[in-house]
């Protein structure tokens, strides 16, 4: 592992069972995210994003794979030094409205992990450092004391970014962060995290369904299909040569706030078909314009062309 | 969304709401007398001379200025022994109820938070539990163990434990799976700080309703089983004891019964009104 | 008895609107003098974020807004020429449904997980309709099918499908009895966006064939360029800029709609900084005096604090709601994006 790349993550993989078989969430995917950079990883409600994103970080206990962070692989520590990993690895949620505990003030919330793990044990300077934190997210001093529910989505989402960092950690999983947010809140939050990506030298794994604030957000992009990753670029370069078929007509669904640039939509046929004992094909071919024979008889592994660009798909194979 | 922050607490919103409800207003207001009345029962009527003390020329005296509620066939002021009668009644209730709470609590929670076999067992067992009338448990308890206060106490406590354990075990999961109790997962809270400090104080609301709602049936069962002769022995005034000792009388002297009948069906009532209220106060969806 | 048909070129019509909303501890104005008109056939985008009074406009406009806490305050709402405001609850029931309907954002909750498709569909059929069973049924079919929906699958119950598709049988539901104007609210927030596209695109068929007037109530500029012939942005309740997609999209000027475009990510450029509006949407229940937006304006003067702007148009349609315009400056292209 090259010594600029904070974590690598290999093979992860992660089913559930159901009375029907055995449904594929994470199926053996694999990605490395350098030191200060962001990945960001898109794709549809039961693509398997955010399982992936708790599963490397052990909120959920992936069946198999590795994930090296640190010189450590995080998948062979037991509960006990996994627990105390956790200084390192944080996770900012989706919703503001019940990733906070109701009961506890703001500062209570934010001071939690440091009381937890015992790293400033002395009360005034963990207050002062409750207070520096809402200065860095933007949270007035006056809140101090108040609770969850006297505030709106964007502050609330800000305690949880202020509570991901008291820490100091050096990774930290977003789990559609913004999601829940209006577009003027959104822009705030995506700024600030930004900032303090900046300001920490943070490491980010953005998990998102919305393309347009991957893009802006992140400096790779992995596209997530039915648990497995599909294709992955550099956002640029994804955005400009889209390869895989699904990556192509995600791109084309966005709405674009304009009248000009109209393109030519292709409206995807067909639902999702079942993560259920998926089987050895490629699990898009049921909607792809594109199949051919071979789609339905084997899978395509994720393979990587030029430009940093790896795409799993018949269409490409060999070149 | 106020940028004057005033501090909205949730507890002044319930309380507000709960003012709104003349049921339970009148209830609190009652059983405030009654609680005060249980604290100050020996300033108000010192317990040899009036409640113990049998004076035979004074007996069976209807209601009069001197003895605004009659005397009994002991020549025992009623009001006396009807004030220090609710300190009874009221500690007995509350204890049986602190005990019902706190195993029926601690078992509910684990069951909830750990599920799989240790739900299953613990539940099966409430359910076994629950079968039994709730009188006829505690009758079947004194009985094994001897009439006394302190067997009364365990007995409706006990009786107790397993619906406890239901209410908390069902607002556990509630509470479980929500994305702060895995916040704090992430931030690398253990097991035992999760439930303490993140599960179990947002699952009060359920509890407070049911904890007045079962000091209600535990009153009752108090008057119960001292009225079968099971619970304080004589001459405690305890109002269920009252009952059964003025039923001999209840022809001519119907007072001696109805009075402490009627307390303890006011006492009941107002402790139903203010949890409905209660619960309707705590109800999210209202807001 | 033969109804009038309306002459009135509207589809629907509201002045002046005002919904507030009371409980112990306050009272808040969710609609503050709102004004919104749609031509027959057209649809019209009526955007905003939480808290700006787009789902009270809609649910005014159906009269289902709670009461308590709610209530409508004044203002009036004319369907095809006819007051709704004064209409009693029965006269009501005729309305919905059959001149009106409305769609919410979360399919799951919008059906009955108990009944089958067919039974959810022929309701409203025959609520409206006098037609003998066997012909609900057909029309129950027709529906599907009209919103891809193969019509054998009608005696499935909810569960059975899929998030998208259950939001196209609400809007079967909801256009069974052809009624002039169809209420999208955010229909397609809660999909994903291949799906969504592909409700977008039945909504569309479906408009044009009927020719049916709709109101598309969202917070995404895209769906907007998308689906609207006209855009009205609403902010805290009222209705701060008003014109065609042309007027909006490409000469906008008030600052709230400039700062709603500004805080989209740019797709040419992805190192340049998002300017989000700063501050947020005022309480409804302590509207500030004067323009609700002056405190996070970038350009408000004095007078933004103390006075209510008026409307001032730049052509037939497009107006605005803002002190920095008078009437002869606002088609000069002050503020670029």
């Amino acid at each position: 592992m090259n010594t600029n790349t904070l974590i690598e993550v290999r093979d992860l993989t992660k089913y559930f069972k159901t009375k029907k078989g055995m449904l594929h969430a994470v199926d053996h995917v694999s990605f490395s995210i350098g030191k200060g950079k962001t990945l960001g990883v898109v794709g549809e409600s039961g693509c398997g994003k955010s399982t992936t994103g708790r599963a490397i970080i052990r909120l959920i206990e992936p069946d198999s794979g590795e994930v090296w962070f640190d010189g450590v692989d995080l998948l062979s520590l037991n509960q006990e030094e996994i627990r105390k990993k956790r200084t390192e690895l944080q996770m900012i949620f989706q919703d503001p409205f019940s990733s906070l505990n109701p009961r506890k003030t703001i500062s209570e919330t934010i001071e939690e992990p440091m009381r937890l793990h015992n790293l400033v044990p002395d009360k005034k300077e963990r207050q002062l450092k409750v207070a520096r934190l809402m200065d860095t997210v933007g949270l007035a001093r006056r809140l101090y004391n108040t609770y969850p529910h006297e505030l709106d989505g964007g502050r609330r989402q800000r305690i949880g970014i202020a509570r991901a960092l008291s820490m100091n950690p050096k990774f930290v999983v977003c789990d559609e962060p913004v999601s829940a947010l209006d577009v003027s809140i959104q822009a705030q939050i995506l700024n600030l995290m930004k900032e303090v990506q900046e300001q920490l030298g943070l490491t980010y794994l953005f998990i998102t369904h919305d393309l347009s604030v991957v893009y802006h957000f992140s400096d790779d992009i992995a596209v997530m299909y039915l648990g497995q990753i599909i294709e992955k670029a550099p956002s640029d370069e994804l955005f400009a040569r889209p390869m895989h078929p699904y990556t192509r007509a995600l791109l084309l669904a966005i709405p674009v706030p304009s009248i000009h640039d109209r393109k030519e939509r292709v409206i995807m046929k067909g639902e999702l078909s079942s993560p259920i004992n998926p089987g050895q094909v490629c699990r898009f071919a049921s909607r792809c314009a594109y199949v051919f024979d071979r789609c339905t008889r084997e899978a395509p592994l994720l393979q990587a062309k030029d430009n940093n660009h790896e795409v799993a798909c018949f269409l490409y194979k060999g070149e | 969304m106020r940028d004057q922050y005033e501090k909205y607490s949730q507890y002044r919103l319930v309380v507000l709401r709960l003012r709104r409800n003349k049921g339970a207003v009148i209830g609190f207001i009652f059983l405030c007398l009654l609680v005060a009345s249980a604290i100050f029962a020996d300033f108000l009527f010192d317990y040899e001379a009036e409640v113990i003390a049998q004076n035979i020329s004074q007996r069976l005296l209807h209601p009069s200025f001197q003895h605004p509620l009659g005397t009994d066939e002991f020549g025992r002021d009623l009001l006396a022994r009807i004030v220090h009668g609710s300190r009874i009644s009221l500690l007995v209730a509350s204890l049986a109820i602190v005990l019902a709470v706190s195993f029926g609590g601690t078992l509910g929670a684990i069951a909830g938070f750990y599920g799989g076999l240790v739900d299953n067992v613990i539940m099966r067992i409430t359910d076994v539990l629950l079968s039994i009338p709730m009188t006829m448990f505690a009758i079947v308890i004194v009985a094994a163990l001897g009439a006394s206060t302190r067997n009364l106490v365990l007995a409706i406590g006990a009786a107790s434990v397993p619906i406890f354990a239901r209410i908390v075990r069902g607002a556990v999961l509630t509470v479980r799976d929500v994305e702060y109790v895995e916040a704090a997962r992430a931030i690398g809270a253990k097991n035992s700080t999760i439930i303490v400090h993140h599960i179990l104080p947002n699952c009060l609301a359920p509890i407070i309703v049911q904890v007045t709602l079962r000091m209600a049936s535990a009153i009752y069962n108090t008057a119960a089983l001292s009225f079968l002769g099971m619970g304080v022995s004589p001459p405690s005034p305890e109002w269920g004891a009252l009952l059964a000792s003025g039923r001999n009388y209840i022809r001519n002297y119907s007072y001696l019964s109805v009075i402490p009948g009627v307390l303890i069906m006011l006492t009941i009532l107002s402790l139903n009104m203010l949890g409905d209220g209660l619960r309707d106060a705590l109800d999210p969806r209202l807001k | 008895m033969m109804r009038e048909r309306s002459q009135s070129k509207y589809a629907l019509e509201i002045r002046d609107l005002a919904v507030e909303y009371r409980t112990i501890e306050w009272t808040a104005r969710a609609l503050n003098g709102l004004d919104l008109s749609i031509e027959k056939g057209k649809t019209l985008g009526l955007v905003g974020e939480t808290g700006a009074g787009k789902t009270t406009a809609g649910l005014s406009i159906m009269g289902l807004i709670p009461n308590p806490p709610g209530r409508i305050a004044s203002g009036s709402i004319l369907l095809e020429g006819e007051e709704l405001l004064t209409k009693t609850e029965r006269e009501y029931r005729k309305i919905r449904g059959k001149k009106v309907s409305m769609i919410f954002q979360d399919p799951m909750s919008s059906l009955n997980p108990v009944l089958t498709i067919e039974d959810q569909l022929t309701e409203v059929i025959e609520t409206h309709e006098h037609l003998s069973n066997r012909e609900c049924r057909k029309k129950a079919e027709q529906m599907l099918e009209l919103v891809g929906i193969p019509a054998d699958r009608i005696t499935e119950y909810p569960h059975q499908f899929s998030g998208g598709m259950k939001q196209r049988v609400v809007i079967a539901i909801a256009l069974a009895c052809t009624p002039a104007l169809l209420i999208a609210d955010e229909p397609t927030t809660a999909l994903d966006v291949t799906i969504q596209a592909q409700v977008l695109e039945t909504m569309k068929n479906l408009k044009n064939m009927y020719s049916m007037s709709m109101l598309m109530i969202t917070h995404d500029l895209g769906i907007v360029a998308d689906v609207c012939d006209s855009v009205s942005v609403i902010y805290a309740g009222r209705v701060v800029e008003h014109g065609s997609l042309e007027d909006v999209f490409d000469h906008t000027r008030h600052p709230y709609t400039i700062g709603l475009f500004n805080s989209l990510p740019n797709m040419k450029d992805r190192t340049m900084k998002l300017k989000p509006i700063k501050g947020l949407m005022p309480d409804p229940g302590n509207l500030p005096r004067g323009c609700t937006f002056a405190e996070r304006c970038d350009y408000a003067q004095g007078m933004c604090r103390e006075v209510y702007p008026e409307k001032i148009y730049r052509n037939k349609e497009h107006y605005v709601r803002c002190h920095l315009y008078l009437s002869k400056t606002i088609e000069s292209e002050m503020w670029n994006r």
